[in-house]
């Protein structure tokens, strides 16, 4: 048997045409919401059009009807059978203060193994330093060429500055500060689909810059400088590159798929909402850092007080350490006795 | 891993739909163009700049390096969201970045494909990119499989034109209902679609391989059901294919069964030229 098209099509269009602007309602606005009879009569012309695509294709191997009900069929097919939960109105607070820590949580494994990757980094810098001074030259990258020379000079040099710098040209540099910042986060996280092996080697050699600089300064007698000149930034940014660390990390567990059951695409899902949380969340610690090393970690003594200067960077990172073990639990002890 | 360029998806009422996957040449095509709209977006805001930084430096330099940073990363990004997986170089290549499973495009996977667009342009030019779109089976860069997109062709509607069957043509096979009726048994949907799409597109092959193209459709579908001589006599191939094809997909209107009632015999009716028998 085989149908006759015209007479097809001109029965069953304006049930096509129907779904097609239900559809079109639905994508064009987020917010746009189904009461229960369109549901049944947007169910109903979904399957129907899926009835018309399976005579069709069993009938009549017409291509180019084929292809408009394939597409309609797909349209309708994504808005029906998606299990992911809608996604609602975006509430930055609501995602800043339950959202992220709870997140961050989640896979705080592989933010250990971040944190691991760096220190072993810090170490080996250090040791480096500590045995060889020259290890300074090789290893430090171009950025940070201010601290080639002696840490002493460098502070006698800062403490002695006549010009303070001002706000307006500190924009600048701030701006620099977070755009080179980001993309070194979002580069951890890329190179997750390395297996991991990018970003753990990322880590590391941020770690033995780390470790070179910090050994260089103790060694100089320039603890307290190294400090005050590190906290207030520092104290953010660090565990911002570890938490980068841990989302190309959590990547490259759901890459490799060790000792789980689930497919590669079934991992890749389940974990993309929580790779941007982080990545994301990481954005944000990271435009704050870059505000508080250009506009304050900058200012040495005497504009401001070193003491003052590690009391902030003392309570940020109290703070911060709060945020991420405890901002939110309210709602997720709510959400697991519910599921229980 | 056999590679194929469709998606298909099953769907729980069991349909099947398949939609066509894009291959690398186009994805890159449609970067060219989204790269050359990037460049083009930071021309225009480094013109808008210059002003800025005549009236102060340090602002129009610090609002310079957060748009050189935000514009290429979040070109795509929002353009895929907000145009729901389209960007203007994909609008234009008929591309579009859906979920792998047939599911709504979320933002979360837009993020991702975009945000390890960083790997795939390694070591540059999307050379990782480009060689995961010839390895994996979906035609998918890295951010692609990390996302669960793909990238597919939209194909362009166009409603099939049966008016070319020529519905007010006379048709010799309708005298006899009975080898219709066999005929549309034992056509497959396949085969009438060939010779629909052979008439449909006759006139954009050579003359010598559309007659040779007539001739075989026509040799073939005259083994189906034998129509008597009277019927195919004096008929060219093509007409004869026009004539299955409006038998397959036509159902016979009251006017065209008065008409072949009321039809003069062979020997009666007028000849038009290269065989076409008109009323």
């Amino acid at each position: 048997m085989i149908i006759d098209l015209q007479k097809f099509s001109a029965v069953e269009r304006p049930v096509w045409q129907e779904l097609e602007r239900l559809l079109d309602q639905l994508e064009l606005d987020p917010t746009f919401r189904l009461n229960v009879e369109q549901a049944k009569r947007f169910h109903y012309l979904y399957e129907r059009t899926s009835a018309d695509l399976s005579k069709l294709i069993t009938f009549a191997a017409e291509p180019e009807l084929r292809s408009y009900l394939e597409i309609l069929v797909a349209r309708a097919y994504s808005e029906i059978h998606e299990t992911r939960g809608d996604q609602k109105r975006f509430a930055p607070i609501a995602w800043f203060l339950n959202t992220l820590p709870q997140t961050f949580r989640r896979h705080v494994k592989a933010f250990y193994l971040s944190t691991a990757a760096c220190i072993i980094g810090t170490l080996f810098g250090g040791f480096a330093m500590a045995f060889d001074p020259e290890a300074k030259q090789t290893v430090m990258p171009a950025m940070f060429s201010e601290h080639l020379g002696d840490p002493a000079e460098r502070v006698r040099r800062e403490e002695q500055a006549k010009h303070t710098p001002t706000a307006g040209q500190l924009t600048p540099f701030s701006t620099q500060l977070m755009t080179h910042n980001i993309r070194q986060a979002i580069n951890a996280l890329a190179l997750g689909m390395t297996f991991g092996i990018g970003t753990l080697v990322v880590l590391f050699y941020n770690g033995v810059i780390l470790g070179l600089i910090g050994v260089d300064y103790v060694a100089a007698g320039q603890t307290k400088f190294l400090l005050a000149w590190l906290m207030p930034h520092g104290v953010i940014e660090i565990p911002a590159f570890l938490i980068a660390g841990q989302t190309g990390l959590v990547l490259a567990n759901a890459l490799i798929g060790w000792g789980k059951r689930e497919r590669l695409a079934q991992r890749f899902r389940a974990v993309g909402p929580d790779l941007v949380t982080l990545i994301f969340g990481v954005g944000v610690m990271l435009i704050w850092a870059g505000l508080v090393e250009a506009f304050l970690s900058q200012y040495h003594e005497p504009v401001i007080p070193y003491s003052a200067k590690i009391i902030f960077g003392s309570i940020e990172l109290v703070m911060l350490i709060l945020f991420l073990a405890r901002s939110g639990r309210k709602t997720e002890l709510t959400a697991n006795s519910a599921a229980a | 891993m056999t590679r194929t360029n469709t998606l298909l998806i099953k769907t729980p009422e069991g349909v099947v739909f398949s939609q066509t996957l894009a291959g690398p040449v186009t994805r890159f095509l449609a970067w060219l163009v989204d790269f050359a709209c990037v460049i083009g977006v930071l021309m225009v805001l480094n013109i808008i700049l210059m002003f800025v930084i005549v009236v102060s430096p340090e602002i129009g330099n610090a609002i310079a390096l957060v748009l050189f940073f935000v514009v290429p990363v979040g070109y795509a990004m929002s353009l895929e969201w907000l145009w729901r997986g389209q960007t203007i170089g994909k609008r234009i290549m008929r591309l579009r970045v859906v979920d792998a499973h047939g599911l709504r495009l979320h933002f979360s996977q837009v993020a991702i494909r975009n945000l390890l667009r960083v790997i795939d342009l390694l070591p540059g030019m999307y050379v990782v990119g480009g060689l995961a779109t010839f390895l994996t089976r979906r035609a998918q860069r890295l951010g692609d499989l990390a996302a669960n997109t793909v990238v597919i062709r939209i194909p362009k509607i166009v409603e099939p034109n049966l008016e070319q069957l020529g519905a007010d043509k006379y048709n010799s096979l309708r005298g006899y209902p009975h080898l219709c009726a066999r005929l549309r048994q034992r056509v497959s949907p396949a085969e009438a679609s060939t010779a629909l799409q052979a008439i449909i597109r006759r006139d954009e092959f050579d003359a010598a391989a559309r007659v040779q193209l007539f001739e075989d459709l026509a040799e073939h579908f005259k083994s189906k059901v034998e129509f008597p001589a009277e019927a195919i006599e004096g008929i060219a191939d093509e007409q004869f294919v026009r004539n299955v094809a409006d038998v397959l997909y036509r159902t016979e209107t009251k006017r065209q069964r008065e008409r072949a009632a009321s039809v003069p015999s062979t020997e009666e009716r007028p000849r038009e030229a290269g065989g076409t028998l008109v009323r």
